[in-house]
């Protein structure tokens, strides 16, 4: 298993609060990885370490060590827009900016100092085709992004991300808001997307979690309880609390 | 946590023991009926059958409702998708012992002790496909272990009455119908064996996620 995230030994608290124990893992390259645990028990927070996000939290403490390619990227000297710009999130509820189609593809490019409407051009057409949403608005990129369905909206959500290649997307409960037609068309996206990138998300949805993804992490009150192999988790758990969870008999 | 579908979950166990049950009784009568030489006693045994495949049908059904209602994983997925495995070869035994009854209504089985001794085979069956149920039924994997190496008793069994026939055959016996019917109860009963084999192959899987069917 060749890694392009190595996790160890993270705490994190919220306060007073410790909401991750010692958290040793590593993430697989070119994998999807799916976070799973009953509501609470650390996996959207797991997730916000890896990019950062958990920074924006007021009285946040984080220990340990989280490499990117073998790079802290806790260390005070690393420009966080960087490491954004390689590790992308996706939000449990589409969120386009309230602009244009291409605008939204295009906003991250110009931010890192693309011009070029050449450049530009080709960016968004790219990444609408890798977010599988190309022909459904080639012919209205300059209409307002918001005018689109849910799940059109997520998609554009997604190219938003890939505009910039990233290398890992992070994905927090992406398709929880949506309907079953839009939420196959995101983890079919996914499966795709796996060939470039790395893919790791926060899902509720145990049958999401053994259909789409190939390493599964089980996370119980901030404890990482098992990363396994997705089959060999859902066939034959090692731990009996992921057993009573996923069979859902915990709680 | 779940109390409609661990509900369910018993009551597909319920309606597999009944079916090993069913299986059990087939067996028990024509080994009755061979043992004594008593041709009556099989005259019920395509009923049985019938009710054996009707059962068949009735599980698999709970199966394919419990897969689509409750999308089941890990252990209970194991419990499942064994059962639906297991009911096939719980069908194939009672094919297995109608098949014999057949060859006993013929009428050919009168004083058969006399000539073939399928008593120490027919206990053993017997033994087996009870202890297959019990396994299944305790969740017992030695005893399934057990099982699966006994095969290896009624096979030399099988062997045993297999040349017995031969050497008859040879010797010019005049009932060659006979013998070859004999043959075929043998080889039915070492069928049903391998039948329970596979059954306790899968109380094995449905416990340990790990399989070896041959």
């Amino acid at each position: 298993m060749d890694s392009i995230m190595d996790i160890r030994n993270l705490n994190l608290w919220y306060g007073d609060h410790k909401v991750l124990h010692d958290i040793s893992v590593s993430l697989p390259k070119n994998q999807i990885t799916a976070l799973i645990g009953p509501s609470g028990c650390g996996k959207s927070t797991f997730l916000k370490t890896l990019n950062r996000m958990n920074d924006l939290v007021e009285g946040v403490k984080i220990t340990g060590d989280v490499l990117y390619n073998g790079e802290d990227i806790y260390d005070p000297k690393l420009d966080v827009t960087w490491l954004r710009k390689h590790i992308g999130m996706v939000f449990q509820k589409p969120n386009p900016f309230p602009m244009s189609i291409y605008d939204n593809i295009a906003y991250g490019p110009r931010v890192h100092g693309i011009t070029s409407k050449v450049k530009l051009d080709a960016i968004v057409e790219k990444s609408l085709k890798d977010a599988a949403i190309w022909t459904e608005v080639k012919d209205r990129l300059n209409k307002p992004a918001l005018g689109l369905s849910g799940g059109q909206q997520q998609r554009i959500c997604i190219a938003r991300a890939l505009a910039v290649e990233p290398d890992i997307l992070l994905m927090d409960e992406s398709t929880s808001a949506l309907d079953p037609i839009s939420t196959s068309k995101i983890e079919e996206l996914a499966l795709e997307l796996k060939k470039k990138y790395t893919v790791i998300m926060v899902t509720h949805n145990m049958q999401q979690a053994v259909r789409i993804s190939d390493y599964c992490a089980f996370f119980l009150l901030g404890d990482l309880i098992e990363f396994n192999k997705t089959e060999d988790m859902f066939s034959m758990p090692k731990d009996k609390r992921t057993e009573d969870y996923i069979t859902g008999r915990s709680g | 946590m779940r109390l409609q579908f661990d509900q369910q979950l018993r009551q597909l166990k319920a309606e597999m023991l009944d079916m090993g049950g069913m299986c059990q009784m087939a067996i028990q009568q024509i080994v009755e009926s061979i043992l004594n030489g008593d041709a009556s006693r099989v005259k019920n045994i395509h009923e049985m059958m019938n009710e054996i495949s009707q059962q068949e049908r009735s599980i698999e059904n709970i199966c394919l409702k419990l897969l689509m209602q409750q999308q089941p994983v890990a252990r209970d997925l194991r419990t499942i998708s064994a059962a639906l495995k297991m009911v096939t070869d719980m069908e194939r035994i009672g094919i297995q012992a109608c098949e014999i009854a057949e060859i006993i209504a013929k009428g050919n089985i009168r004083n058969i002790e006399a000539k073939v001794d399928f008593k120490e085979l027919a206990d053993e069956i017997t033994k087996m496909v009870g202890m297959t149920i019990e396994s299944f039924e305790c969740k017992d994997i030695d005893l399934a272990h057990e099982v699966i190496a006994y095969d290896d008793v009624v096979d030399n069994l099988f062997c045993a009455i297999r040349e017995e026939l031969i050497e008859k055959i040879k010797n010019g016996g005049s009932d060659a119908e006979y013998f070859v019917d004999m043959l075929m109860i043998d080889k039915y009963f070492e069928r049903i064996g391998d039948h329970a084999v596979n059954i306790a192959k899968w109380v094995c899987f449905s416990i340990t996620g790990e399989i070896k069917i041959v």
